[in-house]
């Protein structure tokens, strides 16, 4: 394992003591002695050689304008499209799909000269919070292998909490990023809705997705949300507006910072280890200088079932393209129903069925007043009250998830699961950015502070996380090592 | 009545039940690339699903991205249609499965479309109609399918060809305001006129970049509700749209009279068989499931854009056909012909602003040029005789320099070859002789070659006449004025 950052490893790049072929070879090792873990789908294999070769040009030419990404290995979730790799989502509708074409934010990262070794594994199309519902295995996670990593990008949280790449990319559209950071212990960051193109991102909910790193460090996440956010002619959702230089803002401080506590974040449902864990981190923030103040989300309650309405009812219309005709399972029937009816069938698993059903039924005629149009107003409620807090706060701090890793297997019924959440997919709805990272153990199992900033407040969120990092040392925990394979499965 | 109701004809249905119609034209617009990706809007001709990429392919991950030339189009065709453009619009997705549609939604306009309340005004038989528009909206096209056999679902094998997905497509919404199958073929006429000479369409109902749906019900005159409504599909001329209406009128009044109801349904025009067929009942009408379109923000047009499109519409036909009649004398008659297709209402500018006298440049374009130009399926503009050599030739005629006939034939030789018309006649000695000594020389020299001709005229026979003429003309090799001809031979005659 390696368990240096970003910069530790840039300037060993620079100095010559290693290269981008040896550091993706060392990364490789690294994810295949995680292998009871499940975190990887596949290798990104003659990509992995090329960008390797292409990154030391760039440090031999001109070391000083390589960025900080330069010859960094790292991991990607099977949602992102890379030209020329497979990405199947974790379905097995999409199983041998290979893109021609490759997505903004990893052509960005590719263009920064960083180093793709793996794609992560991830609940089908997204949709999940405990990787169980990838269609290729679930995900242990590397402070427990019979708990989960938390979802949907639960392997690219395990592959860096793990200390096999420095930081690895997932989405997040109702948690997905924040919610297994918070389970792994490490740093994940969902940047403001249209920070970063969502073009080559399979698409689950399309007004909630957004693409996010996971890091060991808020400085390793900020570099890499830096190299791919920025407007992008291809995605008409991402904002015009160019972006806040985060450098200079990560070492700030929370000095004279308001810090708001919504109440409702912090109510019953905590597990008491996560709320000891997280009171602990407000604290030491008001050490470092913030003033705390309470501030409430009345419309909290109503988050999850607006998202229930709204994530279903795009990724009804979404998955529509997964039709058998052009790409991906195809299951030869004599009619085109049967067809269609065979193809989805077999290709989809159960969970996605059931927000595909959802979702078609929030649409259907008759139905789309009393949901989907309720659901947009009261999204735009949430959205409005998280508005009026931020007039009087800088950003919002609260737990990530109520709950820690729990074990594989112990929510079956869909509801519970879906609860997990709660505290994250307010901020998909109002198109917030959030971050999360360690801030803490609950019986031995890592807690996830979240911090939540205004639209556009992507560098104030890394700032506040920054600070409260610098300042304590949860995100240097390491996992217990892996027990042998022979353990493992003992 | 009742007994003979089962084989009414057309008329008595007519005279019993009043049809109410309503079109929906769809137009392809001719933008450079597609609606929502760089691939080219012109896929005519292109090998199977080579005019295509990711986006328009649908594959997983992508997203599209608005072309904004189809948007101003699509205003400036509502505008030229008396729509107002409200200043906010959105696209929605309507979802439904089909092989040619990629993403298994089409990217369109639900509750909030580009424009609304526009009205198209046309004359029918004399009678002025004015048939509302209640919107015209942007949307894409699908691909396209051939079957081994008729329809998809009884079809052995189909292919898919995607070329033709994502082009730019403006539905525009009549209102159930016709009342005739003429007036629903008069209106397409008008409404193609329009878009074609505003540049944003084709025109082109054969290759259906410009394709017509119609609504149809029939109820008894005098009352103001609507009876069941029949879709009609696959009509692909004026020609076929006018019989289809005429076929469902006499079919669901023949059903009427017999007291049964008509079934909501949409029904396909079979050409070969001059009748329409069913296609799908209401039983399996699609729920489409409507919702805004995540990708794509919500369009904000703002005054300022609207007056800009509004200022650089072009003239339409019809302000175009009574400028004509005002500035050039032309006949409402000639008018109208004349501006039926908007390059021959340029290339008749072009000849008036020559110097060609505006009823012989109408006369000379809507006669032989129409006609060769149709025969040898080459428009004026593109033929070697061109827009200068026709103004050439037609003044040659003006100024009694040749006459008609020799006109015609010079005009029939030079169209495709090309050739400047006054050179070729100086150089073969087309000239009419209107030397009047010379004429006089030669009616003398026919008269004293024909003295029975002569002798049949002076006893009263008028056609001998012509046989003296003909034998003048023959002396010039057709190169003489007739009517002079005939005068001096009168002249001559004369007790």
């Amino acid at each position: 394992m390696s368990w240096e950052n970003v910069g530790e490893l840039g300037a060993r790049l620079r100095s010559g003591e290693t290269t981008p072929a040896q550091l993706a070879d060392h990364a490789r090792s690294a994810i295949e002695s995680l292998a009871s873990l499940h975190p990887v789908l596949r290798y990104t294999g003659a990509l992995t050689e090329h960008q390797a070769g292409r990154a030391a040009r760039m440090l031999a030419e001109s070391p000083e304008q390589a960025g900080p990404l330069c010859g960094i290995p790292f991991a990607y979730k099977d949602v992102l499209c890379v030209e020329g790799v497979e990405t199947s989502a974790g379905s097995k509708i999409l199983e041998g799909f290979i893109p021609p074409y490759t997505g903004t934010a990893l052509q960005r990262l590719l263009d920064a000269g960083a180093v793709p070794v793996a794609v992560t594994n991830c609940d089908e199309f997204a949709m999940g919070s405990s990787n169980e519902n990838s269609a290729f295995g679930p995900v242990g996670n590397p402070w427990d292998p019979s708990r989960v990593p938390g979802g949907s990008s639960g392997g690219s949280a395990a592959v860096v909490a793990a200390g096999a790449v420095p930081f690895s990319l997932g989405t997040d559209t109702g948690g997905s990023i924040r919610q297994p950071a918070s389970f792994c212990g490490v740093a994940g960051f969902k940047p403001t809705y249209g920070r970063v193109s969502r073009y080559g991102l399979i698409a689950f909910a399309s007004s909630l997705d957004q693409i996010g790193p996971f890091a060991r460090s808020v400085e390793d996440a900020a570099h890499v949300f830096t190299a791919m956010a920025g407007h992008d002619p291809r995605d008409s959702t991402t904002s015009p507006l160019p972006v806040e230089p985060v450098a200079t803002q990560l070492a700030r401080g929370v000095a004279g910072m308001r810090l708001g506590v919504p109440r409702e974040y912090m109510a019953e449902g905590l597990e008491p280890g996560v709320r000891a864990a997280v009171e602990a981190a407000l604290a030491q923030l008001e050490k470092l200088g913030a003033t705390l103040v309470e501030v409430s989300l009345p419309s909290t309650e109503a988050a999850l079932s607006t998202y229930y309405i709204i994530a279903p009812a795009e990724c009804s219309a979404n998955l529509a393209r997964m039709d058998g005709v052009r790409f991906g399972l195809h299951v030869d029937r004599q009619s085109l129903t049967d067809t269609y009816l065979e193809t989805r069938g077999q290709g989809f698993g159960p969970e996605v069925k059931r927000r595909i059903m959802l979702g078609t039924y929030a649409l259907s005629s008759g139905y789309y007043d009393a949901y989907y149009r309720q659901a947009q107003k009261v999204r735009t409620l949430i959205a409005e009250e998280f508005d009026r807090a931020f007039e009087t706060v800088d950003a919002l701090v609260c737990p990530t998830s109520p709950i820690v890793a729990f074990p594989k297997g112990d929510k079956s019924d869909p509801l519970s699961m879906y609860l997990c959440d709660v505290l994250t997919l307010p901020v998909n709805l109002a198109g917030l950015p959030g971050i999360s990272i360690p801030c803490g153990l609950s019986e031995g199992l890592p807690v996830g502070l979240q911090v939540i900033g205004p639209r556009l407040g992507d560098a104030q969120v890394l700032r506040v996380a920054r600070a409260y990092e610098a300042a304590t040392a949860w995100h240097t925990q390491q996992p217990p090592p892996l027990p042998a394979a022979s353990e493992a499965f003992a | 009545m009742t007994a003979t109701s089962a084989v009414s004809t057309l008329d008595q249905v007519m005279e019993r039940w009043e049809p109410v119609i309503g079109l929906e034209v769809h137009g392809q617009l001719l933008t450079q690339s597609k609606m929502f990706c760089g691939c080219s809007a012109d896929y005519i001709g292109s090998p199977p699903n080579s005019n295509t990429c990711p986006v328009c392919l649908g594959l997983p991950g992508v997203l599209p991205v608005m072309n904004r030339v189809a948007v101003e189009y699509t205003v400036r065709s509502a505008l030229a249609l008396n729509c107002e453009i409200p200043e906010r619009s959105k696209f929605d997705r309507k979802n439904y499965f089909y092989p040619d549609l990629p993403k298994g939604y089409q990217i369109s306009q639900w509750d909030m479309p580009l424009s609304l309340n526009g009205h198209l005004t046309f004359t029918v038989d004399g009678a002025e109609v004015r048939c509302g528009i209640t919107r015209v909206h942007l949307e894409e096209d699908t691909g396209t399918l051939q079957h081994a056999g008729d329809i998809l679902q009884q079809a052995r094998s189909s292919v898919v060809d995607l070329n033709r997905a994502g082009v730019p497509l403006m539905e525009i919404v009549g209102e159930p305001d016709l009342r005739t199958p003429a007036q629903a073929r008069e209106y397409l006429v008008r409404l193609r006129q329009i878009l074609v000479y505003i540049g944003v369409n084709d025109g082109n109902l054969e290759q259906g970049s410009f394709r017509c749906d119609a609504n149809i019900s029939l109820r008894k005159h005098g009352e103001t509700g609507l009876g069941v409504k029949v879709e009609v599909k696959n009509m692909n001329s004026f020609r076929a749209v006018h019989r289809a209406l005429e076929y469902e009128i006499v079919r669901q009044g023949r059903l009427l009279d017999q007291g049964q109801t008509i079934a909501q349904e949409t029904r396909g025009w079979v050409e070969a068989k001059g009748a329409t067929i069913s296609q799908r009942s209401k039983e399996y009408a699609h729920d489409y499931r409507y919702f805004p379109e995540p990708d794509l923000p919500p369009l904000h047009l703002n005054a300022e854009f609207v007056d800009r499109v509004r200022a650089a519409l072009p003239e339409l036909p019809q302000q175009l056909a009574e400028r004509l009649q005002r500035e050039n004398g032309l006949s409402a008659y000639d008018a109208a012909t004349v501006t039926a297709e908007r390059e021959d209402a340029r290339a008749f500018e072009s000849l008036v602003a020559a110097g060609v006298p505006a009823k012989a440049a109408a006369n000379w374009l809507m006669g032989e040029v129409a006609r060769l130009a149709r025969e040898s399926r080459t428009p004026l503009p593109g033929s070697g005789l061109g827009l200068e050599g026709l103004a050439s030739l037609i003044k040659l005629v003006e100024a009694g320099t040749i006459n008609g006939s020799t006109a015609k034939e010079l005009l029939e030789e030079l169209y495709l070859a090309g050739g400047d018309p006054a050179a070729v006649v100086e150089e073969r000695g087309l000239g009419q002789v209107s030397d009047q000594a010379e004429l006089e020389r030669l009616v003398d020299a026919v008269l004293a070659e024909n003295p029975a001709a002569v002798a049949d005229f002076q006893g009263g026979k008028e056609q001998a006449l012509q046989r003296l003429v003909g034998g003048v003309m023959k002396a010039t090799r057709g190169r003489a004025d007739a009517r002079v001809v005939t005068g001096l031979l009168r002249d001559r005659l004369a007790p």
